[in-house]
């Protein structure tokens, strides 16, 4: 029953979208005024997040007559990886997706007072059409609600790679961060039918791209250390396919996030922010697509029908295709905004949009590389770390160079007076890299660099505050320096850790003491032990660098259905840095055993966090405003 | 630069071409050394692979070839595709489902002695989940009645 | 100048879309295909893998008719869906050989009585050696094998209801 209750919401959400579409462009509308439009697009979003709850309740109770629950979920699962296994699955995962569309859709309704009426309606109306295509693809090519008959005796389990705490949350983080970008396309799709790329829009579209951004961060973030302590490679990043879709919009909203600022302030840049907030959710998509095609292989990628593939593909297609070639026709009649010099904060955030976008497509390039080069020649390759880090690298470093500069600058024209303040964080970065050169002779040079411009960038992304009155500078300032705060926090890990780890790889004996780094750690067992569905080998291990004894317990984990081996790495975190540690196989009366000390690492994902929570700060702070600003009238 | 509007605007197009056309080149002179090609035994055999270039080598492992050295983390292992054989060491630990008889993909160099230098090692599942026409999507799990050795 | 270069991207979406659509007809494979068709196929006996069926060797394979040889096992999950598409090949005229690879008699036996038994031989092959003398990387896989004991075809994964022509046909032609 719960099931063909959520089929049928779906169904009626689809319908009540395709209304959302019609109310949004069909001519004469303009006169009910926004009213309909609003409430259409509120109750398809309410229907939807219904049909997402009947799902959930049918993985929660472990409904096996529904052939998805069937087919990946299993009774002894915890109730949380029950519930987390909604979205571990591709039918689910695009339920979860269309969810977050009309959500967002509604939440448009309901919370955008400002924006001038057409555009507005205009923009629903391109979410209402968004949410219809995606809705035929779940309804007719990825049902969520297909009946089992007869009913499974058993599930047949969840890969139990999925199954951690930090993974059971991924998902929903990056859908919201992915799908909310489809506001901003929307929005922007809004403005290119009325031509009205203004303050106005601005105002509108920042919020959500702001709120969309900082979950991707949370999202990308989370991700890279869940793939950094449960694989057991000791890796965060892997430029694995799947990854690089969730860092390509990422990329896009970033640079939006920039480019709104400059059309809020100044409303200037109007054709590359309309751009940009298409590319960003069109990367979205691009990335759904690749993750569930079967097009790019990767550990990620759910295992997939082409056909659906290429059901995607053509929506995928259709929609950034309608959006480029509104684009092309429309575009022509934006004015150009108020002129800006070459030392200008315009200038600087220029230079911002051109050395992300930049990334964005050696990225985006690089992943597609082997598709295109198989389809022409039918060579095999495949394009990892090698070339990604070669050419991100000095790109990220210039833009580094940029965020220490943009900061300090006047709108229109600055006179550069202020960055003479940046000598001093100079100085201190260019000493920190020599000092590298001398401390760490062998390779390693990016990396040196890139500590070098961390150390500038600690204290130049606080000068913003020098010489301010700190009480009565606004929240979103302060929000500015965390999140570049952030990033200088996550280049020093990133560039401190790759040229400092230290690894030992050995075969050790029950007893033994081996060393990693300034540690020393015994061997001293190993045993077998359980948990609900696995069994495992756990080793167990005594760190000390000269202080405290710190005891770890890597193990080699066996899950039972579907049967499967995993290593589960055990982790020391001290204020320093991280001791890694995995056990490996049996040999003879040895056991392998990988062990890492890594310096700072975990400043990594501390920066991320510290960029995500700075977006929020600036959420807050836009909405501080807006909320006083109402409070005085 | 200051400029009238309508300049401003051919500036920025520029710009954005710019951005594009050094996405582009720098794509390419990284593409020119640093992606891998995949090669099968014969491919090795051939003469395909340069030795000390980055490749991933895809077969299966011979029965009977793996040899653990006395270090207990190096293993040596030959892969095969039926008519050639390359000889493979690795230093580390392999994974779960890397074993004989069963298909791997080394990924390393060849070195200048002939036998190839694997860096990191992708167990492929023996049996097939899904046909190729489905792309070859090898299931992440393992049935469990497989005869012990 | 910004006239035409305003439907560039579209151009270029027009690309990626093609590349795309040709990589969702062809998918990615890094399977090994055998390097042994068009040659003889490897010396072996193997024993009977089920009491009560004649082991395979490879002397009753170049015995002047062609004939399909059948690498499976009774853990292979696909295989199952594959048996009705073997007993219909064996209707229509086909020999067809089995070599179960790293099982056991027991439930090699069961697997026979559950899904149909169109073998006429079965060779046990309990360590993969004959599989990878073949140049067979997985279960199922079928080799057209012909009347002098020359490989002719390999079909790698469980073979499709509508693939029998085509499997009959290459059998022809090994005449």
């Amino acid at each position: 029953m719960t099931a063909e209750t959520g089929l049928a919401a779906l169904w009626l959400a689809a319908a009540l979208s395709l209304l959302q579409l019609a109310l949004g462009f069909a001519p004469g509308m303009s006169k009910s005024g926004s009213a309909p439009i609003r409430a259409v697009a509120v109750l398809q979003g309410g229907l939807t997040l219904f049909a997402f709850a009947m799902l959930v309740l049918v993985f929660a109770t472990t409904d096996l007559s529904v052939a998805l629950v069937a087919e990946n979920s299993h009774s002894a699962k915890p109730l949380l990886y029950k519930i987390a296994g909604t979205w571990g699955n591709h039918e689910g995962s695009m339920l979860l997706w269309v969810t977050v569309l009309g959500i967002s859709g509604a939440a448009l309704a309901i919370f955008s007072r400002r924006l001038e009426e057409r555009t507005f309606v205009a923009a629903l109306g391109a979410q209402g059409a968004l949410a219809l295509g995606f809705f035929i693809f779940l309804l007719f090519a990825s049902n969520p609600f297909a009946r089992l008959d007869p009913p499974a005796l058993e599930g047949r389990g969840l890969n139990p790679i999925l199954q951690d705490p930090g993974l059971a949350f991924h998902p929903p983080t990056l859908y919201l961060g992915y799908v909310g970008l489809s506001v901003a396309f929307s929005l922007a799709v809004g403005a290119l039918v009325t031509g009205r790329v203004d303050r106005e829009l601005a105002r509108a579209m920042r919020p959500w791209v702001l709120g969309a951004w900082v979950f991707l961060t949370l999202g990308i973030t989370a991700g890279s250390y869940w793939a950094y302590y449960d694989l057991g490679w000791g890796g965060w990043w892997f430029w694995d396919p799947v990854e690089n879709a969730s860092l390509m919009p990422w990329l896009a909203a970033t640079a939006l996030l920039h480019s709104l600022n400059v059309l809020a302030s100044r409303e200037s840049l109007r054709a590359w922010t309309i751009m940009l907030a298409m590319i960003a959710f069109s990367m979205s998509m691009v990335g759904t697509f690749l993750v569930r095609s079967g097009v790019l292989t990767s550990v990620h990628a759910f295992a997939v029908d082409p056909k659906r593939g290429v059901f995607l593909l053509i929506l995928l297609a259709f929609y950034v295709g309608a959006a480029l070639l509104l684009f092309a026709l429309r575009s022509g009649r934006l004015s150009e905004g108020p002129e800006f010099e070459l030392v200008s904060r315009e200038a600087a955030l220029v230079g911002n949009n051109l050395l992300l976008s930049v990334i964005l497509g050696v990225v985006f390039i690089g992943t597609l590389y082997p598709l295109f080069v198989e389809a022409l020649t039918g060579a095999k390759l495949s394009v990892g770390a090698p070339y990604f880090d070669a050419v991100v690298g000095p790109i990220a470093l210039a833009l580094m160079a940029l965020i220490t500069i943009g900061p300090l600058l006047n709108w229109r024209r600055d006179s550069g007076e202020r960055l003479k303040r940046l000598i001093i964080p100079a100085l201190l970065g260019l000493g920190a890299f020599i000092i590298l050169l001398m401390a760490v002779p062998q390779d390693g040079l990016l990396a040196k660099l890139g500590f070098g411009f961390a150390v500038a960038l600690f204290p130049a992304s606080l000068l913003p505050l020098l010489a301010r009155k700190l009480g009565r500078t606004p929240l979103t300032t302060y929000a500015m320096v965390l999140a570049h705060f952030g990033v200088a926090t996550a280049v020093a890990g990133m560039s401190i850790s790759s040229l400092t780890t230290s690894e030992t790889l050995i075969a050790a004996k029950p007893g033994e003491i081996v060393s990693v780094g300034p540690w020393s750690i015994r061997f001293d067992s190993i045993r077998p032990i359980a948990g609900p569905n696995w069994t495992a080998l756990e080793a167990t291990l005594y760190a000390t660098r000269g202080g405290a004894i710190e005891t770890l317990k890597p193990q080699a984990r066996f899950y039972t259905d579907p049967p499967t081996e995993t290593t589960q790495s055990a982790i020391l975190t001290t204020l320093t840095g991280q001791l890694y540690t995995v056990v490996g196989q049996q040999v003879g009366d040895r056991w392998q055993l990988r062990l890492w000390w890594k310096p700072m690492v975990t400043l990594i994902w501390l920066g991320g966090a510290l960029i995500a929570i700075g977006g929020a700060l600036a959420l807050l702070g836009r909405a501080w405003r807006g909320w006083r600003k109402a409070g005085v009238r | 630069m200051i400029g009238k509007p309508k300049h401003q605007r051919l500036v920025l197009v520029v710009i954005a071409l710019v951005a594009v056309l050094a996405a582009v080149l720098l794509a390419m002179w990284g593409l020119r050394d640093r992606a891998a090609y995949f090669y099968t035994p014969a491919d090795i055999e051939a003469g395909k692979a340069q030795p000390g270039q980055s490749v991933r080598l895809g077969g299966m492992v011979e029965k009977g070839s793996v040899q653990r050295l006395s270090d207990g983390v190096t293993v040596r292992f030959v892969l095969t595709d039926g008519a050639a054989k390359v000889p493979v060491e690795f230093r580390g630990i392999v994974p779960d489902l890397f074993r004989e008889g069963s298909g791997a993909i080394a990924e390393g160099s060849l070195g200048s002695g002939g036998t190839f230098d694997a860096s990191n090692i992708l167990a492929k599942h023996d049996e097939r989940y899904m046909p190729p026409q489905m792309g070859n999507q090898s299931a992440e799990h393992q049935t469990a009645k497989t005869v012990a050795k | 100048m910004t006239g035409w270069l305003r439907f560039t991207p579209i151009v270029l979406l027009v690309l990626i879309v093609a590349a795309m659509l040709w990589r969702l007809a062809n998918p990615p494979d890094t399977t090994v295909h055998s390097q042994m068709i068009g040659k003889r196929i490897p010396q072996f006996v193997l024993a009977a893998a089920v009491p009560g069926v004649q082991g395979l060797s490879s002397t009753q394979l170049a015995d002047g008719k062609p004939k399909l040889v059948h690498f499976f096992a009774s853990w292979c999950v696909p295989c199952i869906g594959e048996a009705p598409v073997l007993d219909e090949l064996k209707k229509q005229g086909l020999t067809v050989e089995g070599i179960a690879i790293r099982d056991r008699p027991d439930e090699l036996a069961q697997f026979l009585a559950r899904n149909g038994d169109p073998f006429d031989r079965i060779g046990s092959d309990p360590e993969s050696k004959t599989q990878l003398a073949f140049g067979s990387s997985g279960v199922p896989e079928t080799f057209v094998v012909d009347g002098r004991g020359v490989i002719r075809l390999q079909h790698i994964g469980a073979i499709e209801a509508e693939e029998i022509p085509a499997i009959k046909a290459a059998a022809e032609q090994a005449r």
